[in-house]
């Protein structure tokens, strides 16, 4: 049970202290929570403009994402934050020593499938982020914290979810 | 008084400053409980390992009474925060997409750019997934717009739902937050594997 990678890790009720500190931290400074697919999607709407300039000026639903986050990807306060997960996961990483190119899988698997379910899961997410207004961190997380009712669903919704295809999916994880 | 920005104590560059500070503390707690291994994130599907379900509402709950504390004091004015809308249908369904992505992919978005800092590839692919995905929505937009934009209920809090004042709803969290912790304990006891 007690090996020696897994002390490593930080206790999770300290860990879980923390990030509320950090999510506490980002409402007090810019009034909202954290968030993640944002980021994504703020490069999404950037890398669009790049290869196809005619397109984005022709669809409605890029000139209103534009209009609502004006200044592009490097005024985005989701953006800096993602660039600093980044930082802050290296550091945490070097720390340990984790720091390692790899295909993370279960032995029972090949690394391809894991790739292309990994790829798939991203599909999911990326969509069900967009349709749901926010992930786990900007929509569940941040949401509870804030007591909104929309969050507490997405949160429900996606670890209902997620538990009840689980099932399905055992031979990817056990 | 916070926050910080509507209250133009900082301005809009010295907030993009600290979303980064924020963003590297954010990183930093991510890896260091270890959600970095899809298998360990995975694993709370499976009760062999809850540091997501044990991480995740410590946060929430300490993030929820900060909030409040602060409120008390006088340093925060809780009606500038933003309270995420409820489109309930939106919600519903995104968040059930989200959940099969999450126990195929491993991942959730900010999990996999935590993941893809200490160099695990498989993040990366789940990226590019989430590159797809958004793509497919914003390209598609006019086929969802209508389930994106229906049941439309403002902002509601859960306590203004319930009835009960925001204190008495933080709680009853807090309470549920401690049963749930127990039964993760108690699925780590019964569900052991440690050869991950």
């Amino acid at each position: 049970m007690h090996t020696d990678r897994s002390r490593k890790y930080l206790n999770p009720y300290i860990g879980g202290v923390l990030l509320g500190l950090v999510l506490l931290a980002a409402n007090f400074v810019s009034g909202r929570g954290l968030g993640a697919s944002g980021a994504v999607k703020s490069a999404v709407v950037s890398g669009m403009e790049v290869v196809a300039p005619s397109h984005v000026a022709a669809t409605e639903y890029y000139q209103n994402y534009n209009a609502s986050h004006p200044g592009g990807l490097f005024k985005n306060w989701l953006v800096w934050e993602m660039i600093g997960v980044l930082v802050g996961g290296l550091i945490s990483g070097a720390i340990a020593g984790r720091l390692k190119f790899k295909v993370e899988h279960n032995p029972k698997i090949t690394s391809k499938t894991r790739v292309l379910f990994a790829v798939l899961g991203g599909i999911f997410f990326g969509f069900g982020s967009q349709l749901g207004r926010g992930c786990t961190s900007g929509s569940a997380l941040s949401g509870m914290a804030v007591l909104s009712v929309g969050g507490f669903v997405s949160m429900a919704f996606i670890f209902g979810t997620a538990f009840a295809l689980a099932y399905f999916a055992r031979k990817l994880w056990l | 008084m916070g926050p910080l920005i509507v209250y133009e104590q900082i301005s809009s560059q010295t907030n993009l400053l600290l979303a980064l500070v924020i963003g590297v503390g954010f990183g930093f707690v991510l890896e260091s409980s270890g959600f970095s291994s899809s298998r360990k994130l995975a694993g709370m599907f499976y009760g062999y390992d809850t540091t997501v379900l044990k991480v995740f509402f410590t946060a929430a709950i300490t993030a929820m009474l900060g909030l409040l504390f602060f409120s008390l004091f006088g340093w925060i004015d809780l009606s500038l925060v933003y309270v995420n809308p409820t489109y309930l249908w939106s919600a519903i369904v995104g968040g059930a997409v989200m959940g099969a992505g999450f126990i195929m992919g491993g991942f959730c978005p900010g999990t996999a750019f935590c993941a893809v800092s200490i160099g695990k590839l498989d993040a990366l692919a789940f990226i590019g997934g989430l590159v797809i995905g958004i793509l497919i929505f914003t390209e598609g937009y006019p086929l969802w717009e209508n389930l994106y934009k229906s049941s439309y209920l403002g902002e509601p809090t859960m306590n203004s739902l319930i009835g009960i004042s925001r204190g008495v709803f933080g709680l009853l969290l807090i309470l549920a937050a401690f049963g749930m912790f127990f039964v993760g304990e108690w699925a780590e006891k019964k569900f052991p594997r440690d050869e991950y």
